[in-house]
C-alpha cells in the first residue's frame, strides 16, 4: 500500500479582547442582546469612517513578537469584497499584501522531539456579524443577522503546510492558545467563538503537497483532531482506488462524524482586494517595537524550564502550573509566603486547582498569602491533611482566612500528648476484643482502635500521634 | 481593429459578483460603454512607471488611531430601524444555508 506524506495548514482567527471594536467605540462583550452593541461604523452606514484602535495593533505585535515574526515596518489594511449577510459593508477590512506580521514559529513535541511550525503571516481585520439559521420555526426560510460581533477586532495566525498529522496540528493548537492566554490578548473561548480554526489538508509525497481541501466548522480542539483524522482517511480512500481528490470547501459534521462537500453551496472566490482608501497606512517603528517587546511576560516554555530549575520540581508539576499564567502565578506567590515548592505545588495542583475548575480565576476569593498560611499549619501539624481540605473549601467559599476558620470551627487539631494519651487509655478499656485480636498477631486490629480515637476526638487528633500512642498503650498491655 | 479590452463574459461576471441583475441589452449596453472608458483610461498605460512605487494613499499621514475607548451604541431599534426586513431584534435575509 502507498504512503503519503499529510501536509495540514492550520488558520487560526483570534478575537482580541479590546474593550471597543477594532474601528468603532462599540462594545465587544460577548453574549449581549442581539443588535444592541453597533453603530453607523460598524454597520456600514453612508458617510461613516472608521478609525484604527492602537490596542488592537499593540495586541497583534505583541503576538507576533511572541511567536517570533517578523514585524513589518509598513503595513496598510485592505477590502476584501464578497457579498454575504454577516457583513453589513459587503467588504470586510482585512490586510491582504501588506499584513502586520510575517514568519515565525510555534514549538511543538512530536514524537518526543522539539518541532518548529512554520507561520506565514498574522494579520489583523474585523470580524463579521453572526448568523442565526433555522432556530425560529416559522420563518425556515430565512436567516437572521445580529451585528454585534461585526468589527470586533480579529487576528489571523497563518501556518505553514508543516503540520504533518492530526496530533501535531492539536499540539500546535494548545501551544499557540496558551501563548495568546499568557500575553492576556484573548482568552481564546472556542464556546464562545473567540477562537475558530479551519484547517487546510492534504496527502503527498515527501517534497510535493497533493490536491488539497479546506475544513470548517470545528468547534473544539478536539473535533478538530477527529475531523483531520476523518478527512485524511477520505482523501486516503480516494487516492488508494484511484481517484481524485478534489480541490473544495468541506465542513464536518460533528455527529456523522464525517466531512461532508459544500459544494454548490459556495461562490467562487474573487475577492477583488484593494487597499483600503479609508484607512491611511501603518508605519510600526522600531522604538515602538521595543517598548511593546518590553512588556511581554515571560513564555510558557521559559517558565516551564524556569519552574523546573529555580524550584526544583518534576517535570508534571512545572507542566500543570504552568499550563495557565493565573495559576502559575498564584503558585509563584504562595510560595514567595511559603517557600517549601513541591509541598505549594502539591496543593496547587491538587485541591486549589479542583476548586478553581469550578469558578473563575479571577473570581477567586483565596490570596495566595492565605493558602501560604493554611499550608504553614498543616507544616506546624495544627492540621491534618483532611481538616486543611476541609477549610480551604471554606476559604474558597467565604474569602475568610485560614486562621479565622480554625479558630470559628474549632478545628485544630489535637497534638498535645497529654490529653490524647487519656482518649488513648479509654479506647483502649472499651475496646478488649480489638486489644485481644492484636495481641493474637491481627496487626490490622490497631488501625482500629486508632479510628475509634478519631472518632471520639472528631477527627482532630494528629493521626501520627494518635497511631504512636495507641501502638504504646497495646504494647504496654502485652509486655 | 484593436483587440477589446472586456468582453461580454466578463460584464456578466462583474455583474453577478455586484449582485446586479442586467437585461441583455443592458450587458450589450455596458459592455460597450466599459470598453469605450476603458480605452480612454488606457492612454496612461504609456506613461513609464517601473520605479514609481503604487500609491495607495494620496496624504503623507499613517498611524492614526483611536484610544481602546467606548463610546454611544445604537440601540436595536435605531439599529433595525433602516432595515428592509426584520424579526424581532434580528436583521431577516433570505436563508443562506441549505
Amino acid at each position: 500500500m502507498k504512503e503519503y506524506k499529510i501536509y495540514i495548514g492550520l488558520e487560526v482567527h483570534v478575537e482580541l479582547s479590546t474593550q471597543s471594536k477594532l474601528f468603532c467605540g462599540c462594545k465587544t462583550k460577548f453574549g449581549a442582546a442581539p443588535n444592541t452593541q453597533t453603530c453607523p461604523v460598524c454597520l456600514g452606514l453612508p458617510g461613516v469612517l472608521p478609525v484604527i484602535n492602537r490596542k488592537a495593533v499593540e495586541y497583534t505585535i505583541i503576538t507576533a513578537l511572541a511567536l517570533n515574526s517578523r514585524i513589518n515596518k509598513n503595513c496598510r489594511f485592505a477590502r476584501k469584497n464578497y457579498y454575504y449577510p454577516d457583513l453589513p459593508k459587503n467588504y470586510q477590512i482585512s490586510q491582504y499584501e501588506e499584513p502586520l506580521a510575517s514568519g515565525g514559529w510555534v514549538e511543538i513535541k512530536a514524537n518526543g522531539k522539539t518541532k518548529k511550525i512554520g507561520i506565514e503571516r498574522i494579520h489583523l481585520e474585523e470580524d463579521a456579524g453572526k448568523l442565526i439559521h433555522g432556530e425560529i420555526k416559522e420563518d425556515k426560510d430565512f436567516s437572521f443577522v445580529d451585528y454585534n460581533r461585526a468589527g470586533i477586532p480579529l487576528m489571523e495566525i497563518v501556518s505553514r503546510p508543516e503540520i504533518n498529522s492530526p496530533e501535531e496540528a492539536y499540539e500546535y493548537l494548545v501551544n499557540l492558545r496558551q501563548i495568546v492566554r499568557y500575553l492576556g490578548v484573548s482568552d481564546c473561548n472556542m464556546e464562545e467563538g473567540s477562537l475558530r480554526c479551519d484547517a487546510n489538508i492534504s496527502l503527498g509525497e515527501e517534497n510535493r503537497m497533493g490536491t488539497k481541501t479546506e475544513l470548517k466548522n470545528m468547534n473544539s480542539f478536539k473535533e478538530i483532531r477527529e475531523g483531520l483524522r476523518a478527512e485524511i482517511k477520505r482523501q486516503y480512500e480516494l487516492l488508494s482506488r484511484g481517484e481524485k481528490v478534489i480541490q473544495e470547501t468541506r465542513v464536518w459534521d460533528p455527529k456523522k462524524k464525517k466531512t461532508f462537500s459544500m459544494r454548490g453551496k459556495e461562490e467562487a472566490h474573487d475577492y477583488r482586494y484593494f487597499p483600503e482608501p479609508d484607512l491611511p497606512p501603518l508605519f510600526i517603528d522600531k522604538s515602538w517595537v521595543e517598548r511593546l517587546k518590553a512588556i511581554i511576560p515571560e513564555l510558557p516554555q521559559e517558565r516551564f524550564n524556569r519552574f523546573i530549575h529555580q524550584y526544583g520540581l518534576p517535570e508534571y508539576d512545572a507542566g500543570v502550573l504552568t499550563e495557565s499564567k493565573d495559576i502559575a502565578d498564584y503558585f509563584e506567590e504562595c510560595v514567595k509566603f511559603f517557600p517549601k515548592p513541591k509541598m505549594v505545588s502539591n496543593w496547587v495542583m491538587g485541591d486549589f486547582m479542583r476548586l478553581v475548575k469550578k469558578e473563575d480565576m479571577t473570581k477567586i476569593k483565596i490570596s495566595p498569602a492565605s493558602t501560604a498560611d493554611l499550608l504553614s499549619e498543616v507544616e506546624k501539624g495544627t492540621l491534618s491533611t483532611t481538616m486543611a481540605k476541609e477549610v480551604m473549601e471554606e476559604m474558597f467559599k467565604t474569602g475568610k482566612g485560614a486562621s479565622q476558620i480554625i479558630e470559628e470551627r474549632g478545628l485544630k487539631q489535637i497534638s498535645d500528648e497529654e490529653s490524647l494519651d487519656k482518649v488513648a487509655d479509654e479506647v483502649v478499656k472499651e475496646n478488649p476484643k480489638a486489644v485481644k485480636d492484636w495481641q493474637k498477631g491481627k496487626s490490622q486490629a490497631i488501625k482500629f482502635l486508632v479510628g475509634q480515637l478519631m472518632r471520639k476526638t472528631k477527627g482532630k487528633a494528629n493521626p501520627q500521634l494518635a497511631n504512636k500512642l495507641i501502638e504504646k498503650k497495646l504494647k504496654n498491655l502485652s509486655g | 481593429m484593436k483587440k477589446k479590452i472586456i468582453d461580454i463574459d466578463q460584464v456578466r461576471y462583474i455583474a453577478h459578483l455586484a449582485r446586479l441583475d442586467l437585461s441583455p441589452q443592458e450587458e450589450e449596453k455596458f459592455t460597450h460603454q466599459l470598453e469605450r472608458i476603458l480605452s480612454y483610461v488606457e492612454k496612461l498605460q504609456e506613461l513609464d512607471t517601473k520605479d514609481i512605487p503604487p500609491t495607495s494613499h494620496v496624504l503623507a499621514v499613517n498611524n492614526v488611531f483611536r484610544e481602546d475607548e467606548l463610546s454611544f451604541s445604537l440601540s436595536s431599534q435605531e439599529a433595525l430601524s433602516n432595515a428592509p426586513s426584520r424579526k424581532d431584534s434580528y436583521f431577516k435575509v433570505p436563508k443562506i444555508v441549505g
